[in-house]
Formats: structure tokens, C-alpha cells, sequence
């Protein structure tokens, strides 16, 4: 790792300190195996993107990031994440705490059944009942998903009215009212069209300052074009882990190199 | 074989359609045989007055209070207790839970269970364990509690509709996709918060359905009641609820078996039974209405 930073080398110490640090970490349902021991640092002012085929384990290792893997109680979580050297797991951190510090984008954007504006509220309510304060957080966190010209005079609609696109980034903005430390984007763009998809990775680029992010794309493309490193997941193993045009340019592994050129998955 | 197939097709669909014409008919029949007999006898004294001379003159007022008093105590005692149940089978408990199986199985057999014995269960339950057990206790074994009563007869009923409100709440909840409570969980709620703010109030119209459908179960119920509540004649209100208390359906079973002079009870039986149904109906209507309310309440945002 400390090669990876002498390369890039612009970035200054304190914002590529680490956000979460898994050690470690093994999830397995019954007897098969999901994760098969996976250690991996994201820091802030950085997108790490994971790729790999469909059932590498690339869903289930941003769920053990934020504690939602532990609602399927078939799964056998072990090994340790931090967030900030804090560990995640254990007493010490309520998971509904935890989950504000590290917010979700689902794959397909969920707005909850609500008006747009009680949406972007809805995790502030949750912390705190007394609403001083929500319409500026709300508001910047508009801003900051390209969202805020499109919706500012339509906060009372309910938000199924709106647009695939523009519920992504509602969700997107409903997670970022909650001032998250970590962002966890599960194949944020999947359903989307260039145009949305371009304004949404726009965003991650603004938001990536603030915050770490961890981007689970399908898309190579996408992985190429929008994140600082890369890491390559394959039947539960961190195959590969690098920057990210060392990673395309320049695999070391073979498996890497088949994927990544499309020779499988 | 164009020509059978079409002809097939056209026998059943006649046969559908025919059975719904005889369900029409039966209906049709009931109500107006009832209406003709009944409506002539319905007058505000009727309505407002006890019943006189050995049920064969004066009113049926004390029945219509009991009826409704009893279903509306019976569903302040259903509806948490079925959504209760409800909420922690499908919210709570875990995947597979052998806790929930027995519920759920226990639930399936009450619904099966006779409405007599519901009643016999009540007497021995409700009246001779609990009852007699708050007179030993708080009373010195004064006959308070230890006796029929609205009370009593209340929780029987309640017992009675339970797997009603059970079921269809488990449907509403069912009915809510998985993926709200996962976001509400990502956004940092808990468990309750999660339930309060984003389930409960998209099930609360199937929660409603459950409660109207046990209010029209219960208005009409007469065997839970007969042991542990309802009076045979009683010119006074309930005031406690340890009184005892008349009931229309109860009250139409007496007045068929017991009348001393069959010929002069029958127009009051007539208009009795109409009064039932009219009070049942409304019941139901008023519920629909609060609900239809509450429906677009949540519309419009809270």
C-alpha cells in the first residue's frame, strides 16, 4: 500500500488515512463460503471501486460494512472492520449509529412511500425530532447529488413522480443529509441512462473530498473511468487490489487481466 | 372441435353465472322476507324503549346499547392484541422460528374452533378462573367479577376474532416490500422506528379491513356470548363492566324459543332481526369510513 501512495503521490498524508479497514473478514452462509477472508482499507478522498462477476461477493462485503449483512441471520459473519480504528462489530457501536456514519445507495433507487421531502428528512427525523436546521442540510445535500434545480419546487410531490434518474439521486441526497463518513454505492447506475449516470459520477467526484467511497459497479467502464483504485473480487477473494490505471493497464494477475478484458464473467 | 370447445366455454360460463344468480336470489330472498315482515313494526318507540309484557310489546333499546358497547369494547381489545401478535410474527421474530410455527398453528386452530365453545371456554376461563379469582383476591370473595358480564363477554368475543385481525394484518405486512424496511434500516433506524415510520402506516389499511371484518363477525355472534355476559330481559343499561347486558343476537334466540305467545312476538321478531342486520351494516360502514379518512390522511402526508 505505502508503494500505491509514493506513486500517486499528490494527495496530502491526513486525507488518505483510513475510514474502514476490514481484516480479515469471512461470511459464510450454511456451509459455503461468501467471503473467504478479505483485507481491505478505503480512505477518505478516494472512490474504490470492486468489480468481478455476479456472486464474487462484491454485495455482501459493502453489507458487512455498514451491518446490514447481520439482518439475514443466516449469515455467519467473523474477522473485523473499523470505521476510523473503531470496531464496527460488538457493543460498543449501535448499528443504527453505525449506519448513519456510513450511508447506502441501493442498486435500484427505493423511495420510501413519502413526499420527496419527508424522504431527504427521514434519517434526520430519526435522530433528532426537533427540525431546526433540516432545510439547509437538506438543501446541501441536493447540491451536492446535481439534484437541487431539477426538485426545489417539487419537495411536496410524492417521490414516485420523479424521474429513474432523479430518485437515484434523491436517494443519493437522502443519504448525504445524514453527513455520512462513508459512502457505499451498490451498482448505483445500473438502471440508469448515460446522461443520469454522468451527473451521478459528477457528484462522487465533488463528494469524494469529504468522504471515503466504496463503488461496486458492474461496469468496468465505469470502474475505469470514475474511481482512484480498484479492487478485483472473485469467488470471495481479493484477487487483485491496485490503482486503478496500474489495474487495467498493467494486471498482475491473470485473472484479473481475463476479466477485465471481458474473457469471462 | 372448434365448435365443442366454444360449446364447453358456454356451458360454464352460463353455470358461473347461474351461481351467482342463485346467491342473488338468496340474498334477495332473506332481506325481503325480513324487510316486509319487519319494517312495518319498526317505530321510534321500538327503537328507544325496553322490551314489555313478556316480550310482546315495547322495544328492543337495551338489546341495540349491549350489541354496540359490547363490539366496541370487544375491538379496543382485538385490535392491539391481533396487530400485536401480527407485528411480532412478521417483524420481530426470527426467520424459522419455532415460537412463531405454534403461534401461527394455534391461530389456524382457533379459527376453526365452534363459536359454542368459545362461549364455554369464556364461562370456565374468563368468569369461573379469572373472575372468582379477582372477587378471592380483591373482594373477600363478593361475587363482583365472579358472574357474566360485558367484560366477559367482550374478551370471549375478542378471542373469537382475533385470528381475523391476526391474518389480516400479517397480509397487510406481507403486502410491504422488503426493500422499504432495508432502506429505513441503511438510514439509521431502529427496529421500532423503522416499524412506526415506514410499515405501520402503509399497513394500517389492511390493519382497518381486519378490524371491520371482526366487528361484522362479532355484531352477529350469539353463542360466545349466552354464558358469559348476555341477559335473558334487563330494562337497565350496562353501566360497569361487570354488568350484565342484553344482546340483539341473544335476544332473537329468546324471543324464538321462549316467547310465550309465538303469534304476538313475531312482528317484534321480524323487526328485531332487521334492526341486527341495519346495526351490523352500520358498524361496518362507520369502520370503512374511518378508514377511507385515516387513508388519506397518510396521502397527504403527515
Amino acid at each position: 500500500m505505502a508503494a500505491n501512495l509514493a506513486v500517486e503521490g499528490v494527495k496530502p498524508e491526513q486525507e488518505l488515512t483510513a475510514a474502514i479497514s476490514v481484516s480479515n473478514l469471512k461470511v459464510r452462509i450454511r456451509t459455503q463460503e461468501i467471503l473467504k477472508g478479505i483485507d481491505l482499507d478505503a480512505r477518505r478522498g478516494e472512490i474504490l471501486s470492486i468489480i468481478g462477476p455476479a456472486g464474487a461477493g462484491k454485495t455482501t462485503f459493502l453489507r458487512c460494512l455498514n451491518r446490514m449483512a447481520e439482518l439475514d441471520s443466516d449469515l455467519e459473519i467473523s474477522g473485523s472492520v473499523c470505521l476510523y480504528g473503531q470496531p464496527i462489530y460488538g457493543n460498543a457501536m449501535p448499528a443504527a449509529i453505525l449506519r448513519r456514519q456510513v450511508g447506502t445507495v441501493f442498486s435500484v433507487p427505493i423511495a420510501l412511500p413519502m413526499s420527496v421531502g419527508e424522504n431527504l428528512a427521514f434519517g434526520l427525523r430519526l435522530a433528532d425530532s426537533n427540525s431546526s436546521g433540516f432545510s439547509e442540510r437538506i438543501e446541501a445535500a441536493l447540491r451536492a447529488a446535481y439534484l437541487w434545480e431539477e426538485i426545489k419546487d417539487r419537495l411536496n410531490e410524492p417521490a414516485r413522480n420523479l424521474s429513474g434518474g432523479q430518485q437515484q439521486r434523491l436517494c443519493l441526497a437522502r443519504t448525504l443529509a445524514l453527513k455520512p463518513q462513508v459512502l457505499l454505492l451498490d451498482e448505483p447506475c445500473s438502471g440508469l441512462d448515460p446522461i443520469s449516470t454522468g451527473k451521478i459520477e459528477e457528484a462522487l467526484q465533488e463528494l469524494k473530498k469529504d468522504l471515503a467511497i466504496l463503488l461496486v459497479t458492474n461496469n468496468v467502464k465505469q470502474a475505469a473511468r470514475a474511481s482512484d483504485r480498484t479492487a478485483f473480487f472473485l469467488f470471495g477473494e481479493l484477487i487483485e487490489l491496485a490503482q486503478t490505471e496500474e489495474l487495467f493497464t498493467t494486471p498482475r494477475d491473470e485473472r484479473t487481466s481475463n476479466y477485465i478484458s471481458g474473457r469471462f464473467g | 372441435m372448434i365448435d365443442k370447445s366454444k360449446w364447453i366455454g358456454g356451458f360454464f360460463q352460463s353455470l358461473s353465472a347461474l351461481a351467482c344468480l342463485i346467491i342473488v336470489t338468496m340474498v334477495a330472498i332473506i332481506l325481503g322476507n325480513i324487510v316486509i315482515h319487519g319494517a312495518g313494526h319498526i317505530s321510534i318507540p321500538f327503537l328507544t324503549r325496553a322490551p314489555e309484557a313478556g316480550m310482546t310489546s315495547g322495544g328492543i333499546f337495551p338489546a341495540i346499547f349491549g350489541t354496540v358497547a359490547l363490539v366496541i369494547l370487544m375491538t379496543i381489545v382485538v385490535i392491539p392484541l391481533g396487530v400485536a401478535t401480527a407485528i411480532y410474527m412478521h417483524e420481530y421474530a426470527p426467520k424459522r422460528s419455532k415460537v412463531v410455527h405454534l403461534v401461527r398453528l394455534a391461530i389456524q386452530n382457533l379459527a376453526g374452533v365452534p363459536a359454542i365453545v368459545f362461549g364455554l371456554f369464556g364461562l370456565g376461563f374468563f368468569i369461573e378462573f379469572v373472575g372468582r379469582g379477582i372477587d378471592r383476591t380483591l373482594y373477600g370473595g363478593r361475587l363482583v367479577y365472579g358472574q357474566p358480564a360485558i367484560i366477559w363477554a367482550a374478551l370471549t368475543m375478542a378471542l373469537l376474532t382475533l385470528p381475523t385481525v391476526v391474518v389480516a394484518t400479517e397480509e397487510a405486512l406481507r403486502a410491504i416490500p422488503q426493500s422499504y424496511r432495508e432502506v429505513a434500516f441503511s438510514l439509521g433506524a431502529t427496529r421500532w422506528q423503522m416499524i412506526r415510520r415506514v410499515v405501520l402506516p402503509q399497513a394500517v389499511g389492511g390493519i382497518l379491513t381486519g378490524g371491520i371484518l371482526a366487528i361484522s363477525r362479532g355484531s352477529g355472534e350469539v353463542a360466545p356470548v349466552m354464558f358469559t355476559g348476555a341477559a335473558y330481559f334487563l330494562p337497565e343499561l350496562p353501566t360497569r363492566l361487570n354488568n350484565q347486558f342484553m344482546e340483539l343476537g341473544y335476544h332473537v334466540y329468546v324471543m324464538t324459543t321462549q316467547s310465550p305467545d309465538v303469534e304476538a312476538t313475531k312482528p317484534i321478531l321480524y323487526a328485531t332481526v332487521m334492526v341486527l342486520l341495519a346495526l351490523t351494516f352500520m358498524l361496518n360502514f362507520t369502520a370503512i369510513m374511518i378508514r377511507a379518512q385515516i387513508r388519506k390522511r397518510l396521502r397527504h402526508g403527515r
